[in-house]
């Protein structure tokens, strides 16, 4: 006799306790698609930023381009690692034009999910650094893909830009922005 | 921008005995955007990964999962698919230990309630001494989950003092 571990769980609201992890904004694409996702006028009130989405475009899987206070300049570098499910990958380098979250949106049905670190964004002593994990599976295909990228730039991030490889991305892809206290 | 407090934590379970081989989180509610799910484990004996169900008043038992994973050992590195299975994968080339460590895993269930899109989940785990994976699961499915089970895909249990936790992240 297997012993199986039941846990229910109250239902409606979720309860309202304090943390350090705290929703800044979302958006949700409509009906018409988008071509880019802007989060702009980002208060300094955290140390870090949680980016979480769910992406897909009509017919091609792809990556997201990512660029900060409207930089699209050679001011970035990125790497990453990446299974296809039968290999894998490395790539990279510098003199980038963006930051990259690569394979974070899926075609059709099949939506990708990323999770995107911006770490110490309003540190006005650094340069910007940005870890991703991200990934699509549609049943015969699919790719999962560490990233990391750098913005060799000193100034706080107040906004952050993104746009796809394949535009524009689809209804119901969702952009959720998220702030770390330190 | 509004802002609100949010990753909170909605149940976690903790195995005593040695005779558990599923945990099962039922009645979810859909007042979170995501959910996080902290695992861990060991199990009895060699021959199990961990696994998952979900699905919208009961699991989904059917073959309506897939996964892709990514897996390093130290010295080289693979990936590899299944599709068509019954219950995603947490872990693919990664034996769940026995004793010693407990192995972690992060598993992400991203806008988890919404009917609209099939569902992709994205784990990291990994265990000392043997290696470390990424790992995309689907489900395909657009109904809302508000039932999760974590198992044992072969004949054992998890040992006392496996964790489970989990948690929900509700954005603006």
């Amino acid at each position: 006799m297997l012993n199986i571990i039941s846990g229910t769980l109250s239902t409606g609201a979720p309860p309202v306790s304090p943390t350090s992890y705290e929703s800044i904004s979302t958006v949700t694409v409509g009906s018409g698609g988008s071509s880019t996702i802007t989060f702009s006028s980002i208060p300094s009130t955290w140390t870090h930023l949680q980016l979480r989405t769910i992406a897909a475009h009509s017919t091609s899987e792809g990556y997201f381009k990512i660029r900060f206070n409207g930089d699209s300049g050679a001011n970035y570098s990125w790497h990453e690692l990446q299974g296809t499910g039968s290999s894998v990958s490395a790539g990279g380098g510098g003199g980038k034009t963006f930051a990259l979250a690569d394979q974070a949106f899926g075609a059709g049905s099949y939506f990708g999910a990323a999770i995107i670190d911006i770490l110490d964004y309003k540190n006005t002593n650094k340069y910007k650094t940005v870890r991703a994990l991200s990934g699509v599976d549609e049943n015969a295909t699919g790719y999962i893909v560490f990233n990391s990228s750098a913005w060799y730039d000193l100034t706080a991030i107040s906004s952050i830009e993104i746009t796809f490889t394949s535009s524009p991305i689809s209804q119901y892809s969702s952009f959720a922005l998220y702030g770390i206290k330190g | 921008m509004a802002a609100g407090s949010t990753y909170t934590k909605i149940a976690t379970t903790t195995v005593s005995g040695s005779s558990t081989n599923s945990i099962t989180f039922s009645s979810i509610s859909n007042g979170y955007t995501d959910l996080v799910l902290i695992c861990s484990v060991q199990n009895s004996a060699a021959g199990s990964a961990l696994g998952m169900q979900v699905g919208n008043g009961s699991v989904d038992t059917a073959s309506n999962y897939s996964v892709t994973e990514l897996y390093g050992d130290g010295s080289s590195a693979s990936s590899y698919r299944l599709s068509n299975i019954t219950y995603t994968l947490n872990t693919v080339n990664i034996a769940i230990p026995t004793t010693s460590a407990f192995m972690p895993f992060i598993i992400n269930c991203q806008n988890y309630s919404n009917t609209t899109t099939y569902k992709t989940f994205l784990t990291r785990s990994g265990a000392a001494g043997q290696g470390v994976e990424a790992i995309v699961n689907l489900w395909r499915s657009t109904s809302a989950i508000n039932v999760i089970t974590l198992l044992l895909t072969g004949a054992q249990y998890f040992n006392a003092g496996s964790t489970f936790t989990l948690y929900g992240i509700a954005a603006a």
